[in-house]
Order: structure tokens, then C-alpha cells, then sequence
């Protein structure tokens, strides 16, 4: 396991781990992306500024998803074409790890699958499509043309060098749902649930002036 | 897990910014969630999105709509502050008429987004769906399922944008057709927009302007409620249930009573006396009285029933059942009269040789019949006749008239809640279909 804290090469600032699996990460003082090579960190490049965000979900924010705690470790931002979307890292307490996104404050919490059957091909998507993944039937609603616009935080992979990401969103009749994220190759499953605000009972959140905290 | 490191961080108030092509002040209520805003002064649609503001479109408002709830007030419903910021007026054609209603964008910087719509005064707090509600068939009309609850199809129609201020989670426009359809179970409705293929889908829970103008401390007068809206709860929603039930019982209550009283009936045989009504040609005094018999207990009925054997003639008896000990009179009359014969229609009668007169509240005590009867003067022959006084019979007549009687509160609420639930349903898509109401109470 590697050393929990770093020197950032490019600025000298202390550069804390909070996940021991952490793959990337973003120096807090001058925004250099890191990425771990054994005990090394090197610098592969500078995050661009974050987007105006109005997400109330910051890195440090703490909650809860199914009786586990979790603590938000990093996040990617994508741009579409209604704004931005977070994708939040999440670092379980039992050293899981998973997302919680968060589109105009509309929260989803998902976990990286291994797909149990071939995703439909990139080229071959359409709306109302069907899938079955881990038992779960799942519909496709919308496909989702983003890029990357700048990561903050520790990442479970390098994702510092992408720029346009297409993304199919599965829905079902019980409020579970699933992402293929056809940026990488293979491309990637996600499968989660949407959640309620409330119910994830975070803290730690950012405050907006003229508005009661929650 | 290690303590986190608490970054406090404040997101100020968005600036007013200046509209990219009138050059007017725009208010940002909710900069960078919402995908657009439409400039109060040159109706530009602008992407929101993005700090440096660039119109989207341009277009002319064909009517200006002021919201009922001024953009920037905020309210608490289901327990969370909500923000106005945005406002727009859409329509449908039905038949050459437009029918416009007017939906609100909420938001609140934890929660996101949702939206209030309003109708005729009507009004449904509406939440964005996620999950897919599933296809189905509620009383023979397609339908959608979610979770447990049914809903039933209401309306399908195309919903047409005509006129749009403040901020949305969509790029919005002046002249956006949408394809809307509605079903319900009320107090809730499911509703479907789709454009370009793309389903989205909200679920409403109806509300009255009461509700709304107390949530944003509206200070102008609340309009009322015109008709019957799609998921207008129905105030006789259980009643019609509940009334039944009270009726069943009320009911049983009456038939156990009758059969209580049936079964422990005094039936006190006080008086069978048999005598002959003469005709014409008799003289003598008509009128006499019986011999004296007792009623027993305090308080009770008397059955007087007269058998004449009278054939195609009629004689009536007056009568007064008095106590020898007070004189106490009680007088009454009975016809008794039997016509039969025989016409082109074959064998026929009319009338009864036997009747029954029914005294309530007799004390008890000795007493006596004076019968005076009077007789078709034209016939001569004599008739028999017999007279039994029973003490203390059933009496089944007020039971039936008392469950006659309350059956009017469950059938006026049923005819209440029919005609709740035709107005309702009149301004689907199934007016004038089979019987909606009554099918809507079975549940």
C-alpha cells in the first residue's frame, strides 16, 4: 500500500490520500493532476478551472447510502447540452467505492459492474431499447453525448486525458438504473438507484447564501 | 474512515447579468442549473448554462401572462422551500378551442427541480419521474402502473408553449410542441411529454389554491376552482363506501330488533266475538258494545281484525275501544268490502273479507268495543261478522319504513359521487364512454 500523504511535484504542497486505491488525484493549491506510480506521484497535466457549479455536494462531504457512510473523495465534471454534471466519487467505510451523480440536482449512486451480457455496440443505440444486466431489466431512455470538462480529487482510474464521452442511461419501473459508459474500450456498466436527497443525509455540504441550510 | 476536511464552501447569490441581446438586467436565481432563461424585456431565450450568457432564440410573444406567484417568491411544500423562477403558459387544441394552462419551475439549490401547475384554478405540485411506469389496462382503458397504484388514462393531446419568462432545466421556447398524456388516480396523476422520441415523465399530487397562496404567502385574492379537474380528489372519495357500510348495519341493527320483538310479542288473545250485521229490512238499534275483556300490561299495542263474510257489498264499522274503568275512548273505523266477477278479461276480485286496524300506545286495563256498523242499505241480507282484539303484536312496518329511510344518505352521496366522477370525466378523452363513476367507487 502506498503512502497516504505526497509531495505534489509541481508545487511542493502536501498531497493527502484519503483512499489507499486511488489512482489519480488533483493538487489542492495549483490544480496539477497526479498520478500515482508506486510511492511517485507524477504530474501528467493541469485540471482545467471548475465550471460555475452550483452542486451542493463538495469533496468532503460525508452521507449515507444503504446503512454504509461514505465519504466524497474526488469527482469528474462532464459538460452536455443543459450545463454540467458531477460525478462524485464516493469512499465507503468499508473501502468500497462508488459514484453518486448529481444533474441538476437530480442524485443517482451507482457501482462499477462487470457486464454479465455484451452491451448493445455503440453505433447500434436507440431510445427504448432492452437489456438485461445482473437480473435487472432495464430500458434505455436517454443517450447522452458529454465531454469531460475537468476532474477534482482522487480517482479509482486516469481520466485526465479524454475529451468526448458517449453515455447510455438505462431506466426500469423501480427506480434502479444503469450507465454504459461507452468511453473506454471495453466500455464500462454502472448499476444503481436513483435516491432522494433526503435519504442520503449528508453533511458537510456547501452552503448557499440566502438559502436555509439543510 | 478518516475524518474529512470540512472546505466550507459558500456559493454566493448569482449577479444580475446583462441580456446578451437587449442589454437588459436578467435575475439568476439558480445560475448553472438551469439550462436557460428568457429576458423579461426582449423574450430571448438564453443558455444559462454558461457564465457568459448567448441566446438561444429569439422569438415574438404572441400574449404576455402575468404568473399568479411573481417569480422570486419562495414557499414550503412537502416540507421543503421552494423557489419560483420560472413561468410559462401552455396550451392545447381540442375541436378549434384552446384551453391554456400555466406551470411554474421550483427549485431550491439542495432538491433541484419541480413544478407547479395550474388550471382553471387547479393546481398539482409536480415531481420529475425516474423510474418507468409500466403499461397496463385499468377498467378496460390503457393505463400505467406504478409501484402498487393504478392510474387510468385520461388525456392525450399536443401541448403547445405560448409564452415563457425566468429560468427552466430546459432550453425552452416559444412554440415547443410537446405530445402530453395524463392518467390518474386521484389524488395523483402520471403525465408523459414526448418530443423527438424522448419520453420524459412527472407525477402530480393535486392541490388547492388555498394550499399554494398559505405556502407563498400570496396577499392577492385565491381564485376558486372552476369544474372538475382530471386528479381532483373526490370529496365523496370513501364516503360512498363508508355510507353503505353505516346502512349495512343500521340494517342489521333494525332486523334484530324486529326479530327481538317478533319473538317475545305479548300476542294476547283479549277478544273473539262473532256477530251479524242485518240489512235493510232489521230494525232495532244498530250499535253494541262487547263483552269486557282485559289488556294486559303497562302499555301496548292493540290488533283489531274484522272478518265480514261480504260478497260484492261493503260494511264499515265504527268502532271505539273504551276503558270501563275511565272512560278513556279510542276511536277508529275499518271498511271491510269484497266485489269479484267475471268480464271479458276473465275471473276478477277486488278488496278483502278480512282487514286489520292497529292501535299504538293502548294502556292496559279492562275494556270494551262499541261497534256500530253501517251496511249497503240496498241489499237485505245479513252478514257475518267476527272481531279479534289481540294485545301486543309485532309490528314489522316501522322497521321496513326505517330502512327505507336511511338508505337515502348512501344512495344521495352515490348519485353525488356519479355525478363528481361524470364531470371529471367528461373532460377526458373518454367522455360520453361507459359508466366511469361507478367503476370508480368499486375500488
Amino acid at each position: 500500500m502506498s503512502s497516504r500523504n505526497a509531495i505534489c511535484p509541481n508545487c511542493g504542497a502536501e498531497v493527502r490520500f484519503r483512499w489507499s486505491g486511488a489512482v489519480q488525484t488533483t493538487c489542492e493549491y495549483c490544480q496539477s493532476i497526479l498520478v500515482r506510480n508506486d510511492l511517485n506521484l507524477a504530474l501528467v497535466g493541469k485540471a482545467a478551472d471548475l465550471p460555475v457549479d452550483i452542486s451542493p455536494v463538495q469533496i468532503g462531504t460525508e452521507g449515507i447510502f444503504n446503512g454504509k457512510g461514505f465519504q466524497v473523495i474526488g469527482r469528474i465534471v462532464y459538460r452536455y447540452d443543459l450545463g454540467t454534471w458531477n460525478e462524485w466519487h464516493l469512499l465507503f467505510s468499508d473501502d468500497s467505492h462508488g459514484w453518486l451523480s448529481d444533474a441538476q440536482a437530480e442524485y443517482a449512486v451507482s457501482f462499477a459492474n462487470p457486464f454479465t451480457v455484451a452491451p448493445p455496440a455503440e453505433g447500434y443505440l436507440e431510445r427504448g431499447m432492452r437489456m438485461e444486466q445482473h437480473g435487472v431489466q432495464l430500458t434505455l431512455t436517454v443517450i447522452t453525448e458529454a465531454f469531460y470538462e475537468t476532474t477534482e480529487g482522487e480517482l479509482p482510474f486516469r481520466y485526465y486525458d479524454k475529451e468526448k464521452c458517449r453515455f447510455a442511461d438505462f431506466r426500469t419501473s423501480d427506480g434502479r438504473f444503469a450507465t454504459v459508459d461507452y468511453s473506454e474500450e471495453p466500455p464500462l456498466l454502472f448499476l444503481g438507484q436513483f435516491v432522494d436527497f433526503g435519504s442520503l443525509q449528508m453533511k458537510n455540504l456547501k452552503e448557499f447564501e440566502g438559502w436555509p441550510t439543510v | 474512515m478518516s475524518p474529512a476536511t470540512p472546505r466550507k464552501g459558500i456559493v454566493p447569490k448569482a449577479k444580475a447579468l446583462n441580456c446578451p441581446n437587449c442589454g437588459s438586467q436578467i435575475e439568476l436565481r439558480a445560475l448553472g442549473a438551469a439550462a436557460s432563461v428568457i429576458c423579461n424585456y426582449c423574450s430571448s431565450t438564453i443558455d444559462a448554462s454558461h457564465p457568459q450568457l448567448r441566446v438561444i432564440a429569439q422569438w415574438q410573444a404572441a400574449m404576455t401572462v402575468e404568473p399568479m406567484i411573481p417569480l422570486g417568491s419562495r414557499g414550503k411544500l412537502q416540507g421543503v422551500l421552494w423557489e419560483a423562477i420560472g413561468f410559462q403558459q401552455r396550451g392545447i387544441n381540442v375541436d378549434g378551442t384552446n384551453y391554456f394552462w400555466r406551470e411554474y419551475v421550483l427549485w431550491n439549490p439542495y432538491h433541484g427541480f419541480r413544478y407547479l401547475s395550474e388550471y382553471n384554478n387547479h393546481w398539482n405540485f409536480v415531481t420529475p419521474l425516474r423510474t418507468l411506469p409500466a403499461a397496463t389496462t385499468v377498467h378496460a382503458l390503457p393505463g400505467m402502473q406504478l409501484g402498487t397504484e393504478r392510474y387510468r388514462h385520461f388525456q392525450t393531446a399536443r401541448a403547445h408553449t405560448w409564452f415563457v419568462i425566468g429560468e427552466f432545466p430546459w432550453m425552452v421556447q416559444v412554440g415547443e410542441v410537446v405530445e402530453a398524456a395524463d392518467y390518474v388516480a386521484p389524488p395523483k396523476m402520471l403525465s408523459s411529454e414526448t418530443s423527438d422520441n424522448e419520453v420524459t415523465w412527472s407525477e402530480s399530487e393535486y392541490l388547492t389554491g388555498a394550499e399554494i397562496w398559505q405556502a407563498f404567502g400570496l396577499k392577492t385574492p385565491c381564485p376558486s376552482p372552476v369544474g372538475v379537474f382530471a386528479n381532483q380528489p373526490s370529496p365523496y372519495a370513501g364516503r360512498v363506501a363508508a355510507t353503505w357500510k353505516f346502512y349495512g348495519l343500521v340494517c342489521a341493527g333494525l332486523l334484530a330488533l324486529m326479530i327481538f320483538f317478533a319473538v317475545t310479542a305479548q300476542r294476547q288473545n283479549a277478544l273473539d266475538q262473532k256477530f251479524v250485521v242485518a240489512g235493510r229490512r232489521t230494525t232495532g238499534e244498530k250499535s253494541f258494545v262487547t263483552e269486557v275483556f282485559p289488556l294486559e300490561g303497562e302499555n301496548g299495542n292493540v290488533e283489531v281484525s274484522v272478518n265480514a263474510d261480504v260478497a260484492n257489498r261493503w260494511v264499515y264499522l265504527s268502532m271505539a275501544l273504551i276503558n270501563e274503568e275511565t272512560g278513556q275512548a279510542y276511536d277508529f273505523g275499518q271498511e271491510v268490502s269484497y266485489y269479484s266477477g267475471r268480464d271479458s278479461d276473465g275471473d276478477w276480485s277486488e278488496g278483502s273479507r278480512s282487514e286489520e286496524v292497529l292501535l299504538p300506545g293502548i294502556p292496559g286495563g279492562r275494556y270494551y268495543l262499541r261497534v256500530e256498523p253501517e251496511t249497503d242499505a240496498s241489499l237485505s241480507d245479513p252478514i257475518p261478522v267476527r272481531i279479534q282484539v289481540v294485545r301486543g303484536v309485532p309490528y314489522y312496518l316501522r322497521y321496513f319504513l326505517g330502512m327505507l329511510l336511511v338508505l337515502i344518505p348512501p344512495v344521495w352521496v352515490s348519485i353525488r359521487a356519479g355525478v363528481f366522477e361524470a364531470k371529471r370525466w367528461g373532460e377526458s378523452d373518454h367522455a360520453g364512454g361507459s359508466s366511469s363513476a361507478s367503476e370508480e367507487e368499486e375500488e
